[in-house]
């Protein structure tokens, strides 16, 4: 089964593990991603990120890249969800998890779709700093 | 025709506006949809490296419209 989300609440990690577990499955890989923090020379420590989404376009743009993992792997539950809205340093915005039979085909899958999700969900963040923000399509 | 534009991120924040509605003639590509939006807002600085889509899902510039259309304007993207 597969689970696409674009959600505003925090990700529950031991929810993406529970989804992507089942007996076939006897490697799960899950990526996580989250808010690293980082100090600009000018505007100071970030605070938070802010992800805007076009949320019908990135369900189908993720969903069709799930499909594409399919034909290459075989996975039997994915779970893609995405935060939109504030997230703090230190708090996950993304969550790609995989249960396929093998642990080398849940690496190969889990990096795939959030390499392929990176390049073409259409999902942008702004980087809230102590000073400023600025949207990461117009950093400097 | 009738055509929407979404507009998001870095490009609505500046436009000031998420939406708009065009009136244009038919067979109208989306390259000259983009023309239209860059006069309309001609001292905007527009992302270079812009994608487009029609009907959430990705186009190039001489793909026509049809009436009833929803393009967007897709700054590059940075999920993740």
């Amino acid at each position: 089964m597969d689970d696409i989300r674009i959600c505003s609440e925090a990700l529950d990690v031991a929810a993406a593990v529970r989804q992507v577990t089942c007996p076939e499955a006897g490697g799960i890989d899950l990526f996580l991603g989250t808010t690293r923090a980082e100090e600009h020379a000018e505007f100071g420590a970030l605070v938070a990120l802010e992800y805007e989404a076009y949320e019908a376009m990135a369900v189908s743009e993720i969903r069709r890249l799930v499909a594409g993992a399919r034909g290459r792997w075989p996975v039997i539950h994915c779970v893609v969800w995405h935060r939109i809205g504030r997230v703090a340093v230190g708090e996950a915005s993304v969550i790609v998890a995989v249960g396929t039979p093998h642990r080398s085909e849940a690496f190969e899958a889990c990096r795939y779709l959030i390499d392929e999700l990176k390049k073409i969900a259409p999902i942008w963040k702004k980087e809230v700093y102590a000073n400023a923000a600025q949207w990461q399509a117009e950093k400097r | 025709m009738r055509i929407v534009v979404k507009l998001f991120a870095n490009i609505a924040e500046r436009a000031g506006t998420r939406q708009v509605e065009l009136e244009l003639r038919d067979g109208a590509t989306v390259g000259e949809v983009l023309e239209v939006l860059r006069q309309r807002w001609s001292k905007m600085t527009w992302n270079n490296g812009l994608m487009l889509a029609v009907n959430r899902e990705y186009a190039d510039a001489a793909r026509a419209l049809r009436d009833g259309d929803e393009l967007a304007v897709i700054p590059p993207v940075s999920g993740g």
